[in-house]
């Protein structure tokens, strides 16, 4: 039995395991997860597949890596293509891989969430990121297939609204191979020019697979880099694409996009209108309101009687002299109450009181006085009167009295004879009362008196 | 609009129509402002009047420079 015994080296069996191997499975598809992934310096990337049972080695080389559209990660379910390879140094056999694909959701899905996560990690999506647009845009940019049906939309919107628009269309192809590049170079482009106030980036409605190249990380990278806001606008009004949620504003249609642009200008022009209109209204306003301040003030007595005030001004000075006046007959009154009360109080048994007894005793003696002296006069006068009398009989002037006259030349020389006289001489007579001026008649030297 | 743009006249403006509106400028500044505000009310529509219609289409010449030319379009005939 030992002599028909077989024995093979350990190389010789590793090589007929792997002509086995690799003959019977030279391409085959596995399912199961990823574990321990790992990309090497080489590029090559390195993992195991394995389910609840087992577990197999598995090699992704760099030029495969590449074409994936999604990033492998433990704990996926995939499903690989590919051969399986003997490495007899180590007594291993691997899956060298082909394809993978994920399993479960499709691999632009999971592509779509792994970008979405990554640039959402980034910030990109952040709402304080996102720009206004701005509220008048004169120069508009366009990225977008110029062929397709999402320009002639946008064309056709603006037209409609506002014709005097200036648009700049970037063509890009916006499907197929290449087409997320075209996209993301027309938006640098667009922002090269310098002057494009708002970029729309779009195409129509499509299929997943249509619209990749807007879930494409160039495209959202470009859409980031932009200078000017930007419009995204994929026809696709129930999903996103990452460039939705990278731009600036998301339209759901191209002529959506479109409408949003010349709605702001509407807006503007708009505003622009009211503006003109309250400004207006503000100074016919203050205007009037100064005309019936003016109006106002005409009417005021001031203007229209001047004197009036001058006539108040005169008014309050009588008033307040009539009343300066009887405060001070007030004052004075009061002062004199006081000086008088307090004068009463000095008076008694003051040096007045008896100054007043003085004086009145003084009035009573030289009343006494005076009287003595008129009858001293009196007296004196009846003396002097007596005398005259007795003095009257023996003057002869007491003779005239009696009836006789005395006769005197205007000289004044007394008539004792007639030889003093002529016919015509003037003489006077004085009688007892009274005198006569008489004319010489006649002037006898015999008269017809008895002799004596 | 060379020493204002757009956003900053219509801003003024804005400013100008609040403050006249509130009524506490002396009537001079009242005048004044007013004034200014005519001016660029009239501004800011000249600039919105100004904008011409032109699509232009954006290509690279020979040497890689960005140029435009027009971009030829005809509106479909729909509804």
């Amino acid at each position: 039995m030992s002599s028909t015994r077989t024995v093979l080296s350990v190389s010789e069996l590793s090589t007929k395991l792997r002509d086995v191997l690799e003959e019977r499975f030279p391409a085959v598809w596995v399912e199961g997860e990823i574990s321990n992934f790992k990309v090497y310096g080489s590029g090559h990337a390195y993992f195991t597949l394995k389910d609840a049972a087992a577990q197999i080695r598995a090699v992704l080389f760099r030029n495969r890596t590449r074409r994936l559209r999604f990033e492998p990660k433990d704990g996926l379910h995939v499903m690989a293509f590919g051969s399986i390879e003997v490495y007899a140094q180590r007594g291993e056999y691997q899956l060298v891989v082909e394809l993978l694909e994920p399993r479960g959701l499709g691999a632009l899905q999971l592509a779509f969430e792994q970008l979405k996560a990554r640039l959402e990690a980034e910030g990109l999506f952040d709402p304080a990121r996102k720009r206004a647009l701005p509220r008048f845009p004169r120069k508009i940019g366009i990225v977008t297939s110029p062929t397709g049906a999402a320009i002639r939309d946008m064309l056709r919107v603006i037209g409609r609204r506002f014709g005097d628009l200036h648009i700049v269309l970037a063509p890009a192809r916006v499907q197929g191979d290449g087409a997320a590049d075209e996209i993301a170079e027309g938006v640098a482009n667009l922002n090269a020019l310098g002057d494009v106030d708002v970029i729309i980036v779009g195409r129509g409605g499509g299929s997943l697979e249509d619209l990749w190249a807007f879930n494409e990380e160039v495209v959202a990278r470009a859409l980031v880099a932009s200078k000017a806001p930007v419009i995204s606008a994929v026809g696709h009004e129930v999903d996103f694409t990452i460039a939705d949620f990278v731009a600036d504003l998301r339209a759901p249609t191209p002529s959506a996009a479109a409408e949003l642009v010349v709605r702001e200008k509407q807006a503007v022009v708009d505003a622009l209108a009211d503006l003109r209109g309250r400004l207006d209204r503000a100074m016919t306003r203050r205007l009037e309101r100064e005309h019936s301040r003016l109006a106002a003030l005409a009417d005021r007595r001031v203007l229209t009687d001047p004197a009036r005030p001058l006539r108040d001004h005169e008014r309050r000075v009588d008033d307040a002299r009539a009343r300066l006046r009887r405060a001070m007959r007030a004052t004075l009154r009061e002062a004199g109450h006081v000086f008088r009360t307090a004068s009463v109080g000095l008076g008694r048994g003051s040096p007045l009181g008896r100054l007043e007894r003085g004086q009145r005793q003084l009035e009573q003696l030289d009343g006494r006085l005076r009287l003595d002296i008129r009858r001293a006069v009196e007296g004196c006068r009846h003396h002097v009167r007596a005398a005259a009398g007795r003095l009257d009989s023996l003057s002869p002037l007491g003779v005239l009295a009696r009836g006789y006259s005395v006769t005197r030349l205007p000289s004044g020389e007394v008539l004792r004879t007639v030889s003093q006289v002529a016919r015509g001489d003037l003489v006077r007579v004085l009688l007892h009362r009274g005198s006569l001026d008489c004319r010489v008649e006649k002037a006898r030297e015999q008269d017809d008196r008895p002799q004596v | 609009m060379t020493d204002l743009k757009f956003e900053e006249c219509l801003q003024r403006l804005e400013q100008i129509v609040s403050a006249l509106e509130a009524g506490n400028l002396p009537l001079e500044d009242s005048l004044k402002v007013f004034e200014e505000g005519v001016a660029l009310s009239r501004r800011c529509a000249r600039y919105l009047e100004d904008a011409e219609r032109r699509i232009e289409l954006l290509a690279k010449d020979e040497a890689g420079g960005l140029t435009t030319k027009p971009f030829i379009w005809e509106p479909d005939e729909e509804s």
